[in-house]
């Protein structure tokens, strides 16, 4: 699935700009510890964390990660979207809970990333 | 001695959570650049980073140096303190001394020398309370 599909997927907004609707995403990570995230993501994966601090963008940018899914309508910083924006990471905002998202995404075939 | 072909030096800032990850940044776009194989790139991204993310929670303060050789990457960490008294309780997976505010972030693990350590090809720390922390990352390139 692309990032398209990830949004309709977790009924999400894409609080991003539209880019790298080609890449493929084959898998999925969800923590909010960083340093779990640096060790067991893989590049192309979704990634879901609470976490909406700049941070995340860079963490998301040394992985090669496609977009991150904020869940339970969080909001996200104004800062971090700009940095996302610079650094073409999407950002999806979703109003269902970081359990329910990733059940979804699993369902839809996006493997887990070990 | 080994002769390196080009090196650079970021100066990294204390609690600045602001720019953390700018100097990793820059080393991967640096590797990226050279043709540097992905999966060393990936590696040398992560331990960059987690260097870096301790040189901001963790110190008052250091630098960054990454040396690239025609067959190894070095990386470099060096603060002025506060210094690691116990070398092997802080690489114990878990074990973490990061303030609050850091843990509220998503920091303070405890999993980020243990991920260094995973991703090199030799890994050397050496600390002294008091005086200050160095840090050496090698990954062989052939
Ligand atoms: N540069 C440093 N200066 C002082 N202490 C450090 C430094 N790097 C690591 N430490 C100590 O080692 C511990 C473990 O580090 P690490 O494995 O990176 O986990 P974390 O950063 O999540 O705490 C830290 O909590 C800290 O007590
Ligand atoms: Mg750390």
């Amino acid at each position: 699935m692309n990032i398209l599909d990830v949004v309709e997927c977790v009924e999400g907004n894409l609080l991003t700009s539209t880019q790298n609707t080609d890449r493929e995403i084959l898998y999925g990570y969800s923590c909010d510890l960083l340093s779990h995230v640096m060790a067991n993501a893989r590049s192309n994966c979704v990634w879901v964390t609470v976490q909406t601090h700049l941070n995340i963008v860079a963490v998301a940018s040394l992985l090669d990660i496609s977009c991150i899914v904020v869940p339970e309508s969080i909001e996200v910083e104004e800062t971090t979207l700009q940095k996302a924006e610079e650094e073409k990471i999407s950002i999806i905002a979703s109003k269902l809970t970081a359990f329910e998202i990733c059940g979804r995404l699993y369902d839809m075939g996006v493997k887990p990333c070990k | 001695m080994k002769r390196y072909i080009m090196e650079h030096t970021y100066s990294i800032e204390a609690g600045n959570y602001a720019v953390a990850g700018e100097a990793s940044s820059s080393i991967k776009g640096l590797l990226k650049k050279l043709g540097i194989d992905g999966g060393i790139v990936r590696r040398m991204a992560i331990a960059a980073y987690e260097a870096e993310m301790n040189l901001v929670i963790h110190s008052v303060g250091g630098s960054l140096t990454i040396k690239i050789a025609p067959d190894e990457l070095l990386l470099i960490s060096e603060d002025g303190g506060p210094g690691i008294a116990d070398i092997d309780l802080a690489m114990e997976e878990g074990y973490s001394t990061a303030p609050e505010e850091a843990r509220e972030m998503g920091f303070g693990a405890g999993m980020g020398l243990s991920n260094m350590k995973r991703c090199a090809d030799e890994f050397n720390i050496h600390s002294d309370a008091g005086i200050g922390t160095k840090l050496q990352i090698k990954i062989y390139l052939k």
